[in-house]
């Protein structure tokens, strides 16, 4: 029996359709009152297994429990979790009222207690005045909150969102993301939240499931992920990062140094399958390295090009044995004043701890 | 995601799928019963022997199918030659329809174009305009035809004022007035595919031709018209179907001298020289003309799209 | 842009367009014109009057055409009725109803009336009647209009439901409503506007045929069509201009206040 406090536990879940595999075996726990995040591009399984747990998609295989309970082989109508559609899907005959009171409606409640309810709920997401309306007469931001409002109001133990924020321009999502981080606080509901966006994903939530082909990849805290992603997909699907060929040389109980198919050396933590000889990855994040004047430095190279992006710089150096290394430079004083033309000769410091060695 | 695979914008869900069979009971009994199972009864009867005023006589027999193609003498001893009668009369329904047809697509493929690339909300007004002579009762439009084409009718009236002409053009029971007739009863059903074809057209290819030196009717020939196709075949089936077993248009506007297959049927239930398997025989023989006409340009349509798609 | 530099417009396309409306319209126009001849004879116009539509109501041939009035009405309305229920049930279980093997065959079974000309299916309806021993009349007509009229109801309704997305009965599966009620609560009333549609589009078939319903009538049992049929083939009388005209009113009525739905529907 899993544990109680859990609020989903998914055990062992396959996804078939005829021959093809759209979940290979998920197994993770969601905890009670956590923003849960499910990160993964685009025909990685995320939205499939949220739909699982909604009770849209059938479970070939294996459990799913919510709170203990061994729901998967429930009617949705029958599962206390609420979803918010990815396109809102509100009820265009109904008011926005309509809207929020119709699962409230549906679980037995009286029409009074219904539109109390749902009273309380469009204050919550400050859509009170517009409770007459018809869906179509709202904004895409308003309807997003409508939606929130609508699967809140039954008081789902947890609440699924299918990518919801997709669909609005860039100021709103951002708005919107801390207003959701705001309202999940303030209700305390489990939030199981898919998205492809991994900023989305890295700013809201507590802990991240990053999927790929239909396998769960690496689970943890935003910050963990980032900075110890475990194999190069999630290294590459998180942020940016450089990607290096290493040969592991020697292993001193957490420490491993690895060398680089151009001779040079650096040093990591060493994962459990690293053995002396063994070929391995390094993920090296571009704001890790820096860039300094050449001084006869082993790390040398030349720069060859160098691409502005706002906040940053991003400059790339091409070291000796044709290894490319990007490097990213704050735009700030500072900064700007160890940037170089291209074909000037650099030299680039990696932090230390900054390599990061990967399962694959 | 893999869940509701949404192709081509129509959604498909399984949502009723457990009930799906008690759904569709009323209208496969309907239909099955209503309409599957007369067409059955029809080939039957088209092989049983006629009885004199209506009917027929359980014996089977092929006399209706033989009374169709070969003529035996009037007491049927001398040696069989191919009769022309009714074979005749079929083709000059095709003749009918195929020219009404045309006429349909000349007037109508210009009006769908045109209405196409019209802006979204006049659009609108338009098909709209085209519509309402769909809505309205066939038979009253047939006889409003018969009026504007009688011989002192509005239209030599209006042609006679004009001095366009000395006397009254004689149109009604004339070849001409059973097209026109058909024609004007099956116009819109020309347009509407059609225009649903262009609506869907990407202009910017229009433009890429002229970008690439066509001129304009050859940017329509070569470009235009190809992409649209399948509309221009379904607005001809639309038209050439109903025109070829039409009943109203050939018997009002035609007179006797002008039968064609619809009125060829009719008097075999309705008229004294009622023949029932006869009837049942010459019905038989325009379904397969019509399924047949229906399944090829079915497969070409087939063909043309698999041809087309990357 | 310039009309020489526009690729898409091509001149004299918009004259034929006005000859098609010019061709579909004048017939109907006339014909009303002279509806309110005061004239006798056809062919001459001698001033306007209402005495046709008098004629219509209280002359020698009311109480026939008075008669075929409610029975095409009354047919077209119960026809239109019973084939709309079934269309929609068949709709919901044709793109509601998942993947099956049986979807083509049913979908051609449903627009069989469509492909097989009119005088086929005339002619078969008649022999099937008269093999079962069925005594042609009111109830043969109503049986006949059912069934040709499923495919007509039929066509906007699944059209209409084919736009609506699964995700709104999910949605209300979500809110724990079963599926009779999303069903009820919220994809009928989507579906509304392709419902009127299809029922209206239904009712015009019904009252507009002539073909079938002149094989199926008993004797003496006459709707509107076969009855100005018969009298017009004794020549066009000035009261069935009149009659003409009214069902002409009824027709576009019915197609503008489906055209209003649709409009309705587009701009919420």
């Amino acid at each position: 029996m899993p544990e109680s406090r859990n609020a989903i536990d998914v055990r062992n879940a396959v996804k078939r359709y005829g021959s093809f595999t759209a979940l290979q075996s998920i197994t993770l726990s969601i905890r009670d009152n956590e923003f849960f995040t499910l990160l993964g591009p685009s025909g990685c399984g995320k939205t499939t297994l949220l739909r699982m747990i909604a009770g849209f998609e059938e479970v070939t295989e294996g459990e799913i429990f919510l709170f203990g309970d061994e729901i998967e082989n429930l009617p949705p109508h029958q599962r206390p979790v609420n979803t918010v559609f990815q396109n809102y899907a509100l009820f265009p005959h109904m008011t926005i009222e309509q809207n929020v009171m119709f699962g409230l409606e549906m679980r037995g409640s009286s029409k009074e207690a219904a539109r109390r309810k749902a009273g309380e709920m469009l204050e919550l997401v400050q859509l009170a005045q517009f409770s007459a309306r018809k869906p179509s007469q709202l904004s895409g931001g308003q309807q997003q909150r409508v939606a929130l409002a609508r699967a809140l109001a039954p008081e789902p133990k947890v609440l699924l969102l299918d990518e919801p924020l997709s669909a609005l321009d860039l100021k709103l999502r951002q708005a919107m993301r801390s207003e959701l981080k705001s309202i999940q606080r303030e209700t305390g509901i489990t939030f199981t939240f898919v998205t492809h966006d991994q900023e989305e994903a890295l700013t809201m939530s507590d802990r991240i499931a990053v999927m790929s082909a239909g396998r769960l990849q690496q689970l943890g805290e935003a910050r963990d992920i980032y900075e110890r992603p475990v194999n190069r997909f999630v290294a590459d699907f998180i942020g940016e990062t450089n990607l290096l060929e290493a040969n592991v040389e020697e292993v001193d109980s957490t420490v491993a140094t690895c060398r680089l198919a151009n001779g040079l050396t650096l040093e990591c933590d060493a994962i459990g399958n690293a053995r002396p000889g063994a070929d391995v990855h390094l993920s090296i994040r571009p704001e890790r390295v820096t860039l300094v004047g050449a001084s006869g430095d082993p790390w040398q190279g030349t720069v060859k090009e160098n691409v502005f992006i706002g906040t940053d710089v991003q400059t790339v150096v091409q070291l000796q044995g044709g290894i490319e290394l990007t490097v990213r430079t704050q735009n700030s004083a500072a900064g700007v004043a160890t940037i170089f033309d291209p074909g000037t000769e650099v030299a680039v410091g990696v932090e230390a701890g900054a390599a990061r060695m990967l399962e694959d | 995601m893999a869940g509701a695979a949404a192709a081509g914008g129509s959604v498909r869900s399984d949502t009723y799928a457990s009930v799906r069979n008690w759904l569709l009971l009323p209208s496969w009994a309907g239909l099955a019963i209503f309409v599957l199972a007369p067409v059955a009864m029809m080939l039957v009867y088209s092989f049983l022997t006629k009885e004199f005023r209506g009917g027929v006589i359980w014996e089977f027999t092929l006399a209706a199918y033989d009374q169709f193609f070969f003529d035996r003498g009037l007491f049927g001893d001398e040696p069989a030659k191919i009769e022309w009668t009714y074979i005749l009369i079929f083709w000059r329904s095709i003749w009918q329809a195929g020219l009404a047809t045309l006429l349909a697509l000349l007037i109508g493929f210009p009006t769908a174009y045109f209405i196409a690339t019209r802006p979204a909300h006049t659009r609108t007004v338009w098909v709209f305009l085209i519509t309402i002579p769909y809505w309205v009762n066939l038979l009253i439009r047939t006889v409003s035809m018969k009026f504007l084409l009688r011989d002192q009718g509005p239209l030599n009236d209006f042609l006679l004022w004009t001095g366009l002409i000395d006397d009254p053009v004689r149109i009604i029971n004339t070849n001409a007035a059973v097209q026109i007739g058909l024609f004007y009863s099956y116009l819109p059903f020309m347009v509407l595919p059609i225009y649903a074809s262009v609506e869907r057209y990407n202009f910017a290819l229009s433009e890429a031709a002229a970008d690439l030196y066509a001129d304009k009717w050859t940017t329509l020939r070569r470009i235009v018209i190809p992409s649209v196709r399948p509309g221009i075949v379904a607005g001809c089936i639309l038209v050439f179907v109903p025109s070829l077993g039409a009943f109203l248009a050939p018997d009002l506007l035609g007179g006797a001298r002008n039968f064609m297959i619809g009125s060829l049927i009719e008097e075999q239930f309705k008229g004294n020289a009622g023949n029932w398997p006869f009837g049942a025989a010459a019905s038989m023989i325009l379904l397969t003309l019509v399924l047949i006409i229906l399944v090829f340009l079915a497969r070409q349509q087939a063909r043309a799209e698999r041809e087309a798609a990357p | 842009m310039s009309a020489r530099g526009d690729v898409r417009t091509y001149s004299g396309f918009r004259a034929m367009t006005l000859l098609c409306l010019v061709v579909l319209y004048s017939p109907l126009i006339i014909v009303t014109i002279y509806s309110f001849n005061a004239s006798r004879s056809i062919t001459v116009w001698e001033g306007l009057s209402l005495q046709w539509y008098a004629d219509v109501f209280w002359g020698p041939e009311s109480g026939k055409f008075k008669q075929a009035a409610v029975n095409s009405f009354s047919i077209a309305l119960i026809a239109a009725t019973m084939s709309t229920a079934i269309a929609t049930s068949a709709a919901t279980g044709i793109v509601r109803g998942g993947r099956f093997r049986l979807r083509t065959a049913s979908l051609g079974l449903i627009s069989l009336p469509l492909m097989v000309p009119e005088i086929v299916t005339a002619v078969a309806t008649l022999i099937f009647f008269n093999f079962i021993g069925f005594t042609r009349g009111y109830l043969t007509i109503l049986v006949a209009h059912i069934a040709f009229c499923i495919p007509f109801a039929y066509l906007p309704i699944q059209a209409r439901m084919q736009g609506i997305e699964d995700t709104f009965e999910q949605a209300a599966q979500d809110l724990y409503a079963t599926k009779a009620q999303a069903f009820r609560r919220v994809l009928l009333p989507m579906m509304m506007p392709g419902i009127i549609a299809g029922f209206l589009l239904a009712f015009i078939v019904s009252l507009d045929d002539f073909i079938i319903t002149n094989f199926v009538k008993g004797a003496g049992v006459e709707t509107l069509p076969t009855a100005i049929f018969g009298s017009v083939k004794q020549g066009i009388k000035p009261n069935i201009m009149a009659i003409s005209t009214m069902l002409l009113v009824v027709s576009i009525a019915m197609v503008t206040i489906s055209y209003v739905v649709s409009k309705k529907d587009s701009s919420t």
